[in-house]
């Protein structure tokens, strides 16, 4: 018996060493691929999304601290984004103005030193409760800072905010950061640094904890520790990122305004968090790159871009509470038991259904508001560059074909897909790979 | 330490209440309770249904606040501390309704218990791989409550009774010198019961037990002295042998089994 213990205990010992040696090569692959993104992605477009993807990362991260690692849903996280722009931006002014020579790739520390102040100020009141309690706390905090950020116009320069420039700070190797391909470099690397600090935090006793309260708060305080000081000090760390997140966004921009601190910017990064999945590390990771993506390239393409924004949230809300990360972690055992070959087959199967109902839904939706937005244009649109009558028969009837017979055979499939799922399930059960 | 002082310190008992109240507006449940436990005693109280049993838990845990009275732990007030002071200062108690962390996994919740008795507090700036007494500790309280085999998978989809035994793993893992545990083996099978108490009388080696238990074979098997407890009133405390002659408990009580 304790024979076997030990030998347990040595081969655990063993795996750890390689397990401790395995996330540092992901990390050192995650550096290269930060590093070669650029080479990849050449467009000027692609550079300044790759930035915003950056600073999406660490904001989005920095609120899952709260959401999915203490189970504390805030409708108010932009207010230490916003302020980490304001004060990195002022810094840098008064910096350039007294001529110190501080480069510019230390300023974002300002802003996660505003992001921790203000936390710590707004925390000490929010943290004491918990739940619903707290959201509205939230909520009411950021109403009040996005108002004020309107009044006090000296420090927040009321509707046209603050601006900068960035390339007048003290140069080192001849950077001067003008080019977006400079202040690439430089967003990716503090989110590199970030990602990998607010990963060794929850491998902390008090990123432990956080998971226990978000669990159970009532049974961490039977095992010593007070929730309220647990929650405090996660969302003093949190508040620390999203100012170095603000701080990076402000130098992005060169510029501060108060659009930063709105609430559409706290229902993005909750959004974002969301849909990537609050379950693990990565989903905000996932979230960030993806909701980052859509703004920019879904508001090319189509007007009404919110909508399938809101619509990709409510299905994620309803069919995959996981998120992008907990769909993914869900095949992890399937996997492993060599069993997703069967699986993908019957994906493969529903693809063409289920692309048939996207397109007859994104068909009726581009008529409707063509019709309804754009009626001084007339009614011929272009879709997938094709000009048709959006008040003729022919379109409406093939979106409604679409839409039916797509529905009807993806209605069939799903018999086929869930019987598929089972199966896989069970092989990865069999094996010992999940329960 | 002297020999006068070690005898004072066995003098003092582990855990005392002194003419303990709750009300909750104008219901009383608690009226008066004095209840002493030298160190390393198995106390257990039995008492009917809503004779405020796990109030009295609630109480001297620091979930509830008392109304009046005292509380001594080693003879220190901790009346009206937080629950986690309390645990802090050597107290910790399971629940009735099992009371677990359910997402995360059996090792987390038993590792999550450990912590603060290692010094660890809110430590945010050290792995928590980094003390090794940690891990050990936990390896050794999963081997006490024999879900060493068990330890990868979320506590959640654990079977009751192994829910149980990770709930009294949670509860002795801190290391605490007084243990109270709510009612234990309630729900469980015969052979579950029997396995049960025997994790309970080999955890509480040299610790202090105070036990809330219906099971009257499980409570006359463990316990050294036991307390009855009659609508917020302990009407009698003693050995067994003296509860068990005792006739106002058998009236109160014991009496209504027998019918």
């Amino acid at each position: 018996m304790s024979d076997a213990i030990l030998r347990r205990a040595s081969t655990a010992a063993a795996q750890g060493g390689i397990g401790r040696l395995a996330p540092l090569g992901l990390w050192m692959a995650t550096a290269l691929l930060f590093a070669l993104l650029p080479l990849i992605f050449r467009s000027g477009t692609a550079l300044t999304v790759l930035s915003l993807m950056g600073i999406a990362i660490i904001f989005a991260l920095s609120y899952n601290m709260l959401l999915g690692q203490t189970g504390m849903l805030s409708f108010g996280h932009a207010v230490y984004y916003g302020l980490g722009a304001y004060f990195t931006v002022h810094a840098i002014n008064w910096a350039i103005a007294a001529a110190l020579p501080i480069p510019l790739i230390a300023m974002p520390v300002v802003g996660g030193f505003a992001g921790l102040l203000f936390a710590i100020i707004f925390g000490w009141v929010s943290t004491k409760r918990s739940g619903t309690a707290f959201a509205m706390i939230s909520l009411g905090l950021a109403e009040l800072v996005g108002s004020s950020s309107l009044i006090l116009r000296s420090f927040f320069g009321g509707e046209e905010g603050v601006s900068t420039n960035r390339t007048k700070l003290l140069r080192l190797f001849d950077w001067n950061f003008g080019p977006q391909i400079q202040v690439y470099y430089l967003i990716a690397a503090w989110c590199l640094l970030c990602m990998a600090l607010m990963y060794a935090l929850t491998r902390t006793p008090f990123g432990r904890m956080c998971n226990a309260v978000r669990d159970n708060s009532e049974r961490a305080q039977f095992v010593g520790y007070n929730p309220q000081v647990v929650r405090f000090l996660a969302f003093c760390l949190s508040g620390l990122f999203a100012g170095i997140a603000g701080g990076l966004a402000s130098i992005n921009f060169e510029l501060a305004n108060s659009a930063l601190f709105s609430a559409v910017q706290s229902g993005n990064v909750l959004l974002a968090t969301f849909i990537g999945g609050a379950g693990h590390f990565v989903g905000p990771i996932l979230g960030a790159v993806l909701v980052t993506y859509l703004q920019n390239m879904l508001s090319d393409v189509t007007e009404v871009w919110q909508l399938y924004f809101g619509l990709l949230f409510i299905a994620t809300v309803m069919y995959a509470p996981g998120g992008l990360a907990g769909l993914i972690m869900m095949h992890g055992p399937i996997w492993r038991a060599g069993a997703l070959a069967g699986l993908l087959a019957a994906y493969a199967l529903m693809l063409l259904p289920l692309a048939a109902v996207a397109v007859g839904a994104i068909l009726v939706i581009e008529m409707m508001t063509h019709l309804g937005v754009k009626a001084a244009e007339g009614t011929i649109m272009k879709m997938g560059g094709i000009s048709f009558d959006a008040k003729s028969g022919l379109p409406w009837l093939l979106a409604l074909a679409l839409l039916a017979g797509g529905g009807a055979l993806a209605r069939l499939g799903w018999g086929y897909l869930a019987a598929a799922w089972d199966r896989a399930q069970g092989i990865a059960r069999d094996k010992g790979l999940t329960q | 330490m002297t020999a006068a002082q070690q005898l004072a310190s066995v003098r003092v008992p582990a855990l005392e209440t002194r003419a303990l109240r709750k009300n909750f507006g104008p219901a009383e449940i608690i009226r008066g309770v004095d209840l002493t436990i030298a160190r390393g005693e198995r106390h257990a109280v039995i008492g009917p249904n809503g004779a405020g049993k796990s109030t009295l838990f609630n109480l001297i845990s620091g979930l509830l606040l008392p109304s009046a009275g005292d509380i001594r732990l080693d003879g220190v007030p901790v009346g009206g501390l937080p629950a986690y002071k309390i645990n802090r200062r050597g107290l910790s108690r399971s629940f009735q309704v099992t009371n677990i962390f359910p997402k995360l996994s059996v090792w987390e919740n038993v590792r999550c218990a450990v912590l603060w008795s290692k010094g660890e507090k809110y430590t945010f700036w050290r792995s928590v791989d980094a003390n090794p007494e940690i891990a050990a500790r936990t390896q050794q309280v999963l081997s006490e409550i024999n879900l060493s085999t068990r330890k990868d998978l979320p506590a959640g989809v654990l079977t009751y009774a192994e829910q149980r035994a990770l709930e009294i793993g949670i509860t002795m893992a801190g290391g605490a010198n007084v243990i109270l545990l709510d009612e234990p083996t309630a729900g469980m099978s015969h052979a579950e019961t029997e396995r049960a108490v025997d994790l309970i009388r080999r955890i509480s080696e040299g610790r202090t037990l105070l036990i809330v238990e219906h099971d009257m074979s499980v409570v006359f098997g463990l316990a050294d002295r036991i307390s009855v407890l009659v609508y917020g009133e302990i009407i009698a405390s003693g050995t067994p042998a003296e509860i068990r002659g005792n006739a106002k408990v058998k009236e109160a009580y014991l009496g209504e089994e027998a019918h």
